[in-house]
């Protein structure tokens, strides 16, 4: 029933073409990469400071 | 400034018109300038933290050009040397700019005041948003003293770095401050004089379309008069060795011979663009003297001298 109501409907919405398909990946990928840079980073200077790595002077 | 009409169209950014927008040339010379800041600085911070508060400059210099392509999108669509970055050839919308820019910022803020110390984070949130809301907001599109009161934002990144290591200011950084302060209007007032076309058309009011190509010449003259004895001051203060004073002799009397001979340029463009050309490298020379001098007074560098100690 479904399958049928589906087949019938166009789809609407926004779809991407290959091209900005693409650019999102890498995008995406980008954004990824740089999270798990930021966290890596955190982690070193955890690693680094200590039990002082709450400690900020001004 | 003319708004453009929004983009509905899913976005084809390529993550490099994203580094694009950081406007990494410019970016290289500001962390060049940070590293020398943080390595003059007495006292000692470790290598990952030094490398964490250079890389926060990075974004936050990033940052401040993505947030700068955002609100100039008019003024490099009208112009040859910038028409092609992304927003005027039309790869990215100025909304992901301006996205971009406010999120780079924050991150690099925050996270050089979380890692380093706040002073520094203030400093850089300062730099920010005095490139972008004084300089690019309000002084570019206003006056020919835009890139005189401008300068100082691009000045301020030694002082960062002086700051990530001591948590403070001190005068030192302050002369650096004023080496880069006052070699900002030479630089690009002698590329404004053989792209005063350019800032016609885009509207910009640069000195030589204000006031013309002869006071420019003379002011170019005048600050670079000021600018080669500044250059010279780390060593006559005694924080620079003889090295760094023989070069900065020679190359501020190169850059004083070069603004005399834009001076007395009549017609054509070549001194202009010499001194364009050789500002950079002069700048780059006397940041690079600073830099051997400091990792050859008593440390045998980078890994094993002033960063390591703080190990």
């Amino acid at each position: 029933m479904n399958d049928t109501a589906d087949e019938r409907e166009p789809e609407t919405g926004v779809r991407l073409t290959e091209q900005q398909q693409r650019a999102r990946r890498a995008r995406s990928i980008a954004i990824a990469v740089c999270l798990g840079l930021l966290v890596l980073l955190f982690y070193i200077v955890t690693l680094v400071k200590g039990p002082g790595v709450l400690e900020r002077p001004l | 400034m003319s708004v453009t009409a929004a983009r509905v169209e899913p976005s084809i950014a390529g993550v490099g018109d994203y580094i694009e927008l950081m406007k990494p040339r410019v970016m290289s010379l500001v962390v060049f300038t940070a590293l020398v800041g943080l390595l003059l600085a007495p006292g000692h911070v470790h290598p990952v933290i030094g490398l964490t508060a250079l890389l926060c400059v990075a974004v936050g210099a990033g940052a401040a050009g993505a947030l700068n392509m955002w609100y100039d999108a008019d003024i490099d669509a009208r112009m040859g040397r910038t028409a092609a970055r992304p927003i005027p050839a039309g790869r990215l919308a100025r909304g992901e700019a301006l996205a971009f820019g406010l999120t780079l910022a924050g991150f690099s803020v925050v996270v050089l005041g979380l890692l380093v110390n706040v002073f520094a984070a203030l400093l850089l949130a300062l730099t920010i948003a005095f490139y972008v809301g004084v300089y690019t907001m309000w002084l570019k599109r206003t006056t020919p003293q835009n890139i005189v009161i401008g300068g100082a934002a691009g000045a301020l990144p030694p002082v960062i770095g002086w700051a990530s290591v001591t948590g403070g200011f001190a005068f030192e950084p302050f002369v650096l401050f004023l080496i880069i302060f006052f070699w900002t209007p030479p630089h690009f007032w002698a590329l404004s004089l053989y792209r005063t076309e350019d800032y016609v058309r885009a509207g910009v009011p640069m000195l030589p379309v204000v006031a013309g190509a002869t006071e420019t010449r003379r002011q170019i003259l005048l600050y670079a008069m000021v600018l080669a004895p500044l250059g010279v001051a780390p060593w006559l203060l005694g924080y620079a060795g003889p090295l760094y004073g023989v070069v900065a002799l020679v190359a501020g009397a190169a850059m004083l011979g070069l603004a005399f001979r834009v001076r007395a340029e009549q017609g054509g463009h070549a001194a202009s663009k010499q001194m364009f050309g050789f500002s950079i490298l002069y700048l780059f020379l006397l940041f690079a003297m600073l830099l051997v001098d400091r990792l050859s007074a008593g440390s045998f560098g980078l890994l094993t001298g002033h960063l390591a100690a703080g190990a």
